[in-house]
């Protein structure tokens, strides 16, 4: 039998892993979840009941269809297997409805789903450098593996707080794997295929482009630049065909740039860095008689976080100053794989850093979007020493800043142990793979990293207890969100210099 | 990567488990108007805060023992005081004399869990870390798996954390009291069996192994000189150890009388429910419980018992080493666990506990035994609404188990000690292979189990019979039981002891 022959069998420890933590999802079934469970079946729901024409026009619920079609195709197909688990899902106006055999399907719904992500790992496995290792706990497939399948933000965004991120972000990785593999088309189609998913991904679509082009202006011909383009375009009209009357209103749903310039959480980039200098030169002024309290903003004194946020010192941002930004902050990165393509390695970085920078300055982004860096980065990490120091400044500080998105009591320890599950995992083995060379992290690194946990002792413990927690009820999350946003920040900044000198060595050697 | 960050990640997987399961139903929730042993725990933390010590144990207007009077020994009754002081700060309505009964609430029962958890943390798994790597034979991979899979043992994880229960405290404390006897720190591990003794009166199926491994010890060592005084230093402990915890209760006769009464309900008859041992199984064909009288049964369960646990305890007070006492422990709690009287279906744990780490030799009897004991609980876990975790928690642990120690890989028959049974067949059946009729056996139960779960879960039992599925249930597992308390006892019996050279090292 399968079963009787474990040791010999050289991937077993992948299905081993990847079975372990479905059995971990299975335990969670029961947890909380978020709005986005609602949103979720409401679209079950409206794909099964309404024709094609009413999907994006339907408003019953507020959480409308916001995502491109190919994912309400795959809410369609679904709703068709959650019949048979509870037909009241299905009805429209039945606004909140949780029942157990609801809640049953639709977890299951995302661990089954999530095994496009496991093959896609192991797809990515194939891609290393060099697996070399005696032993299987030192093995580079095994560490990405355990970082990929047992990664604690998709852990707890998808499987309690409810989302299918880890099916979307297994699609990017297969991508990302084909084109590490020369297998150019099939990546160009699989991501087509994610942008027709979730529109988020435009954010690397910069990346993207400009790899495919760079490869293919220059040393191919023109046919396959031809074939290049029609896949890409082919499964735009098949996804958004049906929906050609309906451009407009898709769009809008798609795009809607009504809401503020955060989040009502600061996802920790640039802009909660913006608000903080903001409302303490606010402070400041008002202390120094700089300013007269009249003229400023109501809430900007006493408020906290909300989505319409005014600034009253600094100049205030639109949603086209974001885009400059963002398009400022990714072009030295395009410029460089451009002139300099490091071939797949290279295309990764540049992926990385275009999902960073889009995140650091985007508009109205949301704290689960660092998840777009920290995957594709960990498949760097296990190949280069300055990837990995790098790798574990993002993940422990981007897995912190989701600590917010649980905020029941009951989910407290779920939370404390799986963060330092993964961050010991990640720390351990990368540790161990790069032991020739000193260590990962430098002691300033490693001070900011442990100053993570009095931040979680006196945002969840202390201040709860003290009596700012009515006066000021915010505080904690701004205090969680700016601290983040440091470190995000210099990952920021060591990830392109990681990139501006990988480039000069391969200059130098080819000089010498 | 280095030990302690594996025995770290084998740790936090383990709570992360433990607090998964929790978020599961407990027994008795919102089942008016006794509910279950959550509800028990509860009241125990209401009557101890509220009432005078001498009151805890009898039948007062304030303390109506029908409703889940204490029956468990004074440490017990001090834990719940602690956890009654905590509770009065939190939220004082958890606590109130007569008006908290049935207090069921979202915040009531983090509490609960959290208090369970906090044990767990404190005694049980900073023991079962220390056994892994002083007692664990093999390299530190097999002592980080033999640690995961003793932490993922889903017979604790949903008794403690589902059904509820405080079992993590009394086997703690009692691997607390087999770490110190292996260290050689008897006085300490005496101490803590003792500990565990007063946690639990349950734990009483142990300490003949106890009582015989250390008396053996002070015997070799020459009963005139030192062998004495180690014997006193002992008896000393242990006396001391009781008086303090039971010094409440000492200033009038009739207190400690009283709290016998409650801990060893002799008037409850042989068995309540359905249970995997011999009493259950026979009143299937004989009704013993009409038949006999109550005295009779007593005599007749004494004796079976006694029958059973002589001749294991016999062995180890001539042959005081630590192979001897884990077998010696083993077969204990089997024997009191098949014929002792009014036997719950939870007590199945401490047998099962123990064997889950004799280690690698016996390993596939082990696993197999680990799972049988688990599924003669199954009714109870379904009735307690916590099917989801118990399928997930079980193919985790059998799948891990698998995994890690490739059980059915190394089942050599030199593995499996059948060399004895070698010999009995030899004369009749030569051609015989063992070992593959094991594995076929093995694979047989599995299916069996697999199949009755199954039928009890989703199928209507007949009319004639509403009981059939959980009695079929307990019968199977009964049966298995009673081959392995015999397999056990042979293999203590008969074979020689184990020397170092013989044992294997991969």
């Amino acid at each position: 039998t399968v079963m009787a022959a474990p040791m010999t069998n050289d991937q077993s420890w992948f299905y081993a892993l990847a079975l372990g933590v479905s059995f971990l999802k299975c335990l969670l079934i029961n947890a909380y979840h978020s709005t986005d469970f609602e949103v979720h079946r409401n679209w079950l729901a409206l794909t099964h009941s309404l024709p094609v024409s009413q999907w994006y026009y339907e408003a019953t619920s507020e959480w409308t269809l916001d995502y491109p079609p190919l994912f309400a195709w795959f809410e369609y197909g679904l709703s068709h297997i959650a019949c048979f688990f509870d037909k009241e899902m299905l009805v429209v106006p039945n606004l909140n409805y949780a029942s157990p055999a609801t809640v049953l399907f639709q977890r299951l719904s995302v661990i089954v789903a999530d095994v496009v992500f496991f093959y896609a790992v192991k797809e990515c496995c194939k891609c290393l450098r060099e697996d070399k290792g005696k032993d299987l706990l030192g093995k580079p497939s095994f560490i990405l593996t355990g970082l990929l399948l047992w990664n604690f933000g998709l852990l707890i965004v998808d499987h309690i707080h409810f989302q299918y991120n880890g099916f979307l972000f297994g699609v990017l990785l297969l991508s990302i794997a084909r084109h590490c593999q020369n297998r150019h088309f099939e990546g160009a189609f699989l991501f087509s295929v994610l942008l027709n998913l979730k529109h988020i991904y435009l954010y690397i679509a910069p990346a993207y482009g400009i790899y495919l082009l760079r490869c293919f202006c220059f040393t191919q011909s023109n046919a396959v630049l031809v074939t290049l383009g029609t896949i890409v375009l082919s499964t735009f009209a098949v996804s958004f065909g049906p929906f050609i009357g309906q451009l407009p209103q898709v769009l809008s749903r798609l795009f809607p740039f009504k809401r503020g310039l955060c989040h009502a959480y600061w996802a920790p980039n640039i802009w909660a860095l913006y608000n903080i200098a903001d409302k303490a030169f606010s402070i400041l002024g008002v202390k120094f008689r700089l300013l007269d309290i009249n003229k400023l903003p109501k809430a900007s004194m006493t408020g906290g976080l909300v989505q319409e946020f005014q600034h009253s010192v600094l100049p205030s941002v639109s949603p086209l100053a974001t885009l400059v930004c963002t398009l400022l902050s990714i072009l030295p990165a395009l410029f460089k794989i451009w002139h300099r393509p490091n071939g797949a390695r290279g295309f990764l970085r540049c992926l990385v850093i275009c999902a960073l920078g889009s995140f650091m300055f985007g508009w109205h982004v949301h704290e689960k979007a660092i998840l777009m860096a920290i995957l594709p980065l960990s498949l760097l990490a296990v190949d280069s020493r300055k990837d990995a120091g790098i790798f574990l400044m993002l993940s422990v500080t981007g897995h912190y800043s989701l600590f917010p998105l649980l905020f029941t009591t009951q989910e407290l320890p779920i939370k404390i142990f799986l963060m330092l599950l993964f961050t010991i995992f990640s720390l351990a083995s990368l540790k161990t793979l790069f032991r020739k060379g000193g260590a990962l992290l430098n002691p300033l690194e490693v001070t900011y990293l442990l100053g993570l946990i009095p931040l979680e002792l006196i945002c969840e413990f202390v201040y709860p207890l003290t009596v700012w927690q009515k006066t000021f009820p915010f505080l904690p999350l701004m205090l969680t969100s700016v601290y983040c946003a440091l470190g995000v920040t210099y990952a920021f900044i060591r990830l392109y210099n990681s990139l501006l000198t990988c480039s000069d060595t391969t200059k130098k050697t080819k000089m010498q | 990567m280095e030990n302690w960050s594996l025995f770290s990640l084998c740790v936090l997987l383990g709570l992360t488990s433990r607090w998964a399961v929790s978020f599961h139903s407990y027994s008795g929730a919102g089942k008016p108007p006794m509910f279950g042993d959550y509800e028990a725990q509860r009241h125990w933390q209401e009557v101890t805060y509220n009432l005078p010590v001498h009151e805890w144990y009898f039948n007062t207007t304030n303390n109506d023992l029908n409703y889940w009077g204490l029956d468990y020994p004074p440490l017990t009754a001090y834990h719940s005081l602690v956890c009654a002081y905590v509770a009065k700060l939190l939220n004082p309505e958890w606590v109130e004399l007569h008006a908290s009964r049935g207090y069921e609430s979202h915040s009531h029962k983090l509490f609960m869990r959290a208090t369970v958890l906090f044990t767990d943390i404190l005694i049980y798994i900073p023991a079962v870390l220390l056994y892994c790597f002083y007692f664990c034979d093999g390299s530190s991979k097999q002592k980080v798996a033999t640690a995961l899979c003793i932490l993922l043992y889903p017979g604790l994880i949903l008794i403690d954390y589902g059904h509820f229960q405080y079992n993590s405290v009394s086997l703690g404390l009692a691997l607390w009291g087999i770490l110190g006897l292996g260290l050689g720190w008897d006085l300490f591990g005496s101490l803590a069996f003792t500990l565990a003794l007063n946690y639990k009166q349950m734990e009483l199926y142990h300490s003949l192994p106890f009582f015989c491994y250390l008396l053996g010890k002070c015997i070799k060592q020459g009963l005139t000189r030192r062998g004495f005084f180690q014997l006193a230093k002992i008896s000393l402990t242990v006396l001391v150890t009781f008086a303090l915890c039971w010094m409440p209760f000492l200033s009038d006769p009739k207190q400690p009388l009283q709290v016998l009464h409650r801990l060893f309900p002799f008037g409850r008859g042989l068995f309540e429910d359905k249970v995997a041992n011999t009493w259950c199984s026979l009143n299937v064909l004989i009704k013993i419980k009409t038949l006999l009288s109550r005295e009779t049964q007593l005599f007749l369960s004494f004796a079976l018992t006694l029958l059973f646990i002589l001749p294991s305890s016999l062995k180890l007070l001539s042959k005081p080493n630590l192979w001897q006492f884990k077998l010696a422990l083993v077969n204990s709690s089997l024997a009191f666990f098949l014929f002792s009287f009014q036997v719950h279906e939870k007590s199945i744990l401490l047998a099962a506990f123990y064997c889950t780490h004799l280690g690698f030799c016996l390993f596939l009897r082990l696993m197999f035994f680990l799972f049988v004991f688990f599924h003669s609980m199954l009714p109870l876990l379904v009735k307690d609404g916590l099917l989801l975790p118990y399928v997930v928690t079980s193919l985790a642990f059998l799948f891990l188990s698998l995994y890690l120690l490739s059980a059915l890989e190394r089942s050599t028959e030199e593995e499996l000690r059948l060399g004895l049974y070698r010999k009995l067949t030899q004369r009749w059946l030569p051609k015989l292979n063992l070992s593959r009729i094991i594995k076929w056996k093995f694979w047989f139960s599995l299916v069996a189990m697999a199949v009755l779960s199954f039928t009890s879960v989703w199928l209507e039992p007949p009319a004639k019979f509403p009981d059939l599925f959980p009695v079929l249930v307990s019968i199977l597992s009964f049966l298995h039981f009673l081959g392995f308390i015999i397999y056990f006892n042979l293999v203590q019996l008969m074979e020689p002891q184990r020397k170092k050279s013989q044992k294997k090292t991969n």
